[in-house]
């Protein structure tokens, strides 16, 4: 696409990719960071971690202003009409990602005084989780539909994984109650994770109405677009 | 003379789900002398919708707007090809009587062109060119054609006051209402608000948004917000073709061609 003929317009443009960019890393490290001091029961990381959503939060004000900005000085259209306001929609996303990173964070403070955690296989849905958000913001910045597509695809993935983790865990408290407190806290965090997934197929889907005009939102997932 | 075949439900808003096309052009050519001006055009504008034609300086989008009521016709060498119609009769068949025409016809242009006369009769100057010679049914007109050029309020005490007194605003209002006194079916206007302030320009949008339940109109606008908030219909043109037409909704937020994209978003020459 040619470049536009303001090209100070050009440049608030690609500055708003360059910020959601940033948010989007930070949080994916605050997922990162949330699930690896639950693994781990480090305290001291989880609440670095949660000092951090402040930075979160700043970037979704930040890209909000940056947004009503451009929307008051240039009234943009079609494409950078669709750039922006998809920008809005993903800030508020990654907004609440950063909140469920630190509500897993809150979850591993809680059981990192409990002596023997359960075994649960949670790293591997948080690593599928974190790939899913990851691509969903490589799609944005490639403006790739297809990306997009398959990171909507894959959050049948997350919740079948969620489902799996939620009888386990259930199975296991009935077995022995002991295990009660620290196989709910378990349970949040694999809901967190599913949540996380749903905002990263938000932002997925955003993309793809950004790059084709076309929503596919509240639709079940087509097979190619 | 051959009268134009007359629908009488163009001005009666009847505002139906599918609108009834008013005005259709069908493989315009246009040439200025040697130079053809239009390619091709075709397009269709509906009863009660406001169709915006949009482009750079040069598109063809003013040539176009002035086809419609043969205002080009005292330009020397000019030559047309293809149809425009009016409820599916041709303009320019050799029979058809141009001043009646263009009563059907309304234009606004870009400069406001008042009168030297009173605002009355700025107003009351065209049913009288038309007959009516009645001082109530004159009136009458002019009080009900000011009310709907959103003006009545802002002059009714001093109607026998120089048009040239008004405000810029003010008097681009007069020249709509003095366009609908003669009752036109369709109105064409040529970038009509470019010479106002802000504030007269959303008087003469708001007036648009009205004027449309009863009357087809085209507009000729450079602004792209106005094209985009006063439009049912957008057309692009570039280099003298029509390069898309389609609901202005959807070309503001997805056209189909890039080159509108380009345009519209401002990545344009």
């Amino acid at each position: 696409m040619a470049l536009h003929t303001d090209r100070r317009y050009e440049e608030q443009l690609a500055h708003l990719r360059q910020l959601i960019l940033e948010m989007g890393g930070l949080v994916e490290r605050q997922i990162g960071d949330a699930t690896a001091s639950l693994a781990s029961s480090d305290r001291q990381l989880a609440e670095r971690t949660i000092e951090r959503d402040h930075q979160v939060n700043r970037y979704d004000v930040d890209i909000d202003e940056e947004c009503l900005r451009l929307l008051a000085l240039h009234q943009p259209a079609a494409k950078d009409l669709r750039l922006i306001t998809t920008s809005l929609k993903i800030t508020t996303d990654l907004e609440r990602v950063g909140d469920m990173a630190v509500n897993i964070c809150e979850r591993a403070i809680d059981l990192s005084e409990t002596p023997a955690p359960l075994q649960v296989d949670l790293p591997r849905m948080a690593d599928t989780v974190r790939k899913m958000l990851r691509e969903s913001l490589d799609a944005f910045v490639r403006e790739d539909a297809d990306l997009a597509l398959s990171v909507c695809k894959e959050d049948d993935t997350i919740d079948a994984m969620h489902a799996q983790m939620f009888a386990d865990l259930i199975g296991r408290m009935t077995r022995d109650p002991s295990v009660v407190v620290v196989g709910t806290a378990h349970l949040f965090v694999s809901k967190y994770l599913e949540r996380i997934a749903d905002h990263a197929t938000n932002i997925a889907e955003m993309v793809i109405f950004m790059v084709k005009g076309k929503s596919i939102r509240h639709l079940s997932v087509p097979a190619s677009i | 003379m051959l009268k134009l075949q007359r629908d009488g439900s163009s001005h009666n808003g009847d505002a139906a789900a599918a609108p009834r096309v008013k005005i259709e052009a069908r493989s315009v050519d246009f040439f200025y002398g040697a130079t053809q001006a239009l390619h091709g055009v075709s397009l269709a504008a509906g009863v009660c919708q406001v169709t915006a034609l949009i482009g750079p300086s040069g598109c063809g989008k003013s040539t176009f707007l002035r086809l419609i009521n043969r205002m080009n016709d005292l330009i020397p060498g000019i030559r047309l090809q293809g149809q425009i119609l009016l409820d599916g009769d041709d303009i320019y068949d050799p029979g058809v009587d141009v001043v009646d025409l263009r009563r059907r016809v309304g234009m606004v242009f870009q400069r406001s062109n008042p009168f030297p006369k009173s605002i009355y009769e700025n107003v009351a100057y065209g049913p009288r060119v038309h007959g009516v010679r009645d001082k109530a049914t004159l009136d009458g007109i002019v009080e009900s054609t000011l009310r709907r050029a959103a003006l009545w309020d802002e002059v009714k005490d001093r109607l026998g006051s120089s048009a040239l007194s008004l405000s810029g605003g003010q008097q681009q209002r007069l020249c709509i209402a003095r366009a609908l006194a003669v009752e036109p079916e369709v109105l064409l206007m040529d970038e009509p608000a470019s010479a106002l302030d802000p504030l007269a320009t959303a008087k003469i949008e708001e007036l648009i948004h009205e004027l449309k339940e009863s009357y087809t109109i085209i507009i000729v606008t450079h602004n792209m917000q106005q094209a985009a908030r006063v439009s049912d219909m957008t057309a692009y043109f570039y280099l003298g073709r029509l390069v898309e037409f389609g609901a202005t909704a959807t070309i503001f937020t997805n056209p189909s061609r890039q080159e509108t994209e380009d345009y519209i978003t401002g990545r344009f020459g």
